[in-house]
């Protein structure tokens, strides 16, 4: 895709006409959220405000919009962090123990990346309840890392594969334990392709909202994508406020896009980009 | 963040690129591999244990368990009791689950039809050089950084017959109780998923056009192409994969599209929008009638997983096929 001696002024239209069409709606919640409320109902929506407010964000932040925030943050962290981890500890194993019982796991965890999560959530929801998980945060969490684990595992793999065997083997052969060979090589070698799977399954937990649904209750529990659903119940005439929370909700994913943005896109398609 | 950091960010996605085709390496590596396992021990097959048994607890035992929760009456709180095929022979001939059936098949092909043209085209035209697209595409993103149950409620705002849409362009035509009339609603939702998940199949085909051999338009230039037809008979046809890829995660993430439209219309008005998946929930958890719900789960998961491995066996060349060769 070279450029032309003729500029393409067609492709260009569109290219700005689909941008108008992104980025109306997004300017449309950032306009709303700081809207006056008493003018929401005379204002043209997309008209700039003329006494912009923060009273909306107040109004979010007063309505217990921090601990959703932290529970958030926890179901996140806890899950990617245990997600990564053992999925590493099982590419590892993939790649360097050829035997077949460790082909048919692997098998196993690629027919996984097809299970669709939202027609098997019955059963897990009568798990969650068998282990008196129910309503915990640990519901929310044991289930995101099952469902993670597959294509976690697999780009990891794929990843690990391009390691030069020679490496592993001048290791094991100084003596080094599985453990030792874990740290010192397998995970300072993988940064790469555990950012990009990181990010991937972060965003997946930070914005899942089936798990959340259907395995917790209490508002002590809610998660963001939760919240943002049970304030559009409770400030139904407030929608500045319902905005807020949006904008709020995606402030973080939006400071990590403007600081990697590229480790951010990579893995956003992290196992289906060829 | 540290220079480290920006310079594996830097070198990432290009490499990225190519590692996460699962064929190529999984091919490239078995010979290699059948040598390199040979001199010293691999590592304990008990550290795979536990991401396996995490995985296999979540996701394997509830694709069998919600097969037995169909034979079974139960309404989320006591034992489930086995009934026979009682719930299948009353779903199957239950008009709101044919409906349910025809919602999804319908929102499937039209999202398919709407987002398979403008991803190719948006994601050819963000795959060149010039500084604009660069540019666009930095926005063009922006999208996938919302929840869906953000996008959902923002949507919903936007589509008031009142204080939405119509108000602020001025259009009368706009001013429609977009999610609250049944013929609307189907087209409001599928401009909103549309708008969710283009962006994403965009990118995938970014990616990939960005790895079409620029020697082969240099020489349907030579051969005095016109940018119409290097389109369709150099871009299109390198994008041939990449086509079956997304348009499997596009035919299996419609058929599993929950978030937004639970928020959006919760199924209604009346059942105009209750796809398969709001279907099993309402039937579930609100109507705590957990084997029908779970007979509309298992055409799910069963639709799921069939789409996924006939698409792939297709393609010759992606995920489950390596699955094949690794069986």
């Amino acid at each position: 895709m070279k450029t032309r001696e003729m500029p393409n002024v067609l492709g260009g239209f569109l290219g700005w006409f689909y941008l108008a069409i992104t980025i109306v709606p997004i300017y449309y919640i950032v306009v709303t959220s700081i809207r006056p409320r008493s003018s929401y109902y005379s204002d043209n929506p997309l008209s700039i405000p003329t006494s912009p407010t923060l009273s909306a964000y107040r109004e979010v932040l007063a309505a217990d919009f921090l601990s959703y925030f932290t529970n958030s943050v926890i179901v996140t962290v806890v899950s990617v962090a245990v997600v990564v981890f053992l999925s590493l500890l099982a590419a590892y194993v993939i790649v360097r123990n050829r035997s077949t019982l460790t082909r048919r796991m692997f098998d196993l965890l690629l027919l996984g990346i097809a299970i669709p999560l939202q027609g098997v959530i019955i059963p897990v929801y009568y798990l969650i309840v068998e282990m008196g998980l129910y309503d915990t945060l640990w519901a929310i969490i044991l289930p995101s890392i099952g469902f993670a684990i597959p294509l976690t595992v697999l780009i990891l793999v794929n990843f690990l594969r391009d390691v030069p065997g020679e490496l592993f083997e001048s290791m094991r052969l100084d003596g080094a334990s599985d453990w030792k060979m874990l740290w010192t090589l397998v995970v300072p070698l993988s940064k790469p392709a555990i950012i990009t799977v990181a990010i991937y399954d972060a965003l997946n937990v930070w914005n899942g909202f089936l798990f959340p649904l259907i395995l917790t209750q209490s508002s002590d529990k809610r998660v963001l994508p939760l919240s943002l659903w049970a304030f559009q119940g409770s400030f139904t005439v407030n929608v500045p406020a319902v905005l807020a929370a949006v904008v709020l909700s995606v402030l973080p994913i939006l400071a990590a896009y403007a600081v990697g943005r590229r480790q951010l896109v990579a893995g956003l398609t992290a196992g289906f980009s060829k | 963040m540290s220079t480290s950091t920006h310079g594996a960010g830097a070198s990432a996605p290009a490499p990225a690129a190519e590692r996460v085709d699962p064929t190529a390496s999984w091919r490239g590596s078995r010979p290699r591999g059948g040598r390199n396992g040979v001199g010293t021990p691999g590592p304990s097959v008990w550290l795979a244990v536990p991401a396996l048994l995490f995985f296999a607890f979540f996701a394997i035992i509830p694709l069998l368990g919600v097969v037995v929760l169909s034979f079974m009456q139960w309404d989320g709180l006591g034992t489930p009791v086995f009934i026979g095929a009682d719930n299948w022979i009353r779903v199957l001939a239950d008009p709101v689950a044919q409906n349910g059936l025809k919602l999804t098949l319908l929102l499937t092909v039209a999202t398919l039809a709407i987002q398979m043209p403008i991803s190719i085209l948006l994601g050819v035209f963000m795959a060149g050089t010039q500084k604009y697209r660069a540019f666009l595409s930095v926005l063009y993103f922006l999208p996938l950084l919302f929840s869906a149950a953000a996008v959902g409620i923002a949507f919903k705002a936007l589509m008031d017959p009142n204080f939405g849409l119509g108000r602020a362009f001025g259009l009368d035509w706009l001013n429609k109780d977009w999610l609250g009339r049944p013929g609307l609603a189907m087209p409001a939702l599928l401009f909103v998923i549309c708008w969710c998940f283009i962006p994403f199949h965009s990118l995938l085909y970014q990616g990939a056009a960005r790895q079409i051999p620029v020697t082969l338009y240099e020489a349907a230039k030579i051969d005095g192409a016109g940018r119409i037809s290097t389109f369709f008979h150099i871009t299109l046809p390198q994008l041939r994969n990449t086509i079956i890829t997304s348009s499997t995660l596009q035919i299996v993430g419609t058929l599993t599209s929950f978030d937004l439209i639970f928020i959006m219309t919760g199924g209604g008005p009346g059942d105009a929008t209750r796809v398969m998946p709001l279907d099993m929930y309402l039937r579930g958890f609100r109507a705590y009638d957990m084997g029908a719900a779970s007979v509309v789960g298992v055409v799910i998961a069963v639709l799921g997983l069939l789409i996924s491995f006939l698409l792939n066996t297709l393609s010759g060349n992606t995920k489950m096929d390596s699955q094949m060769e690794g069986a």
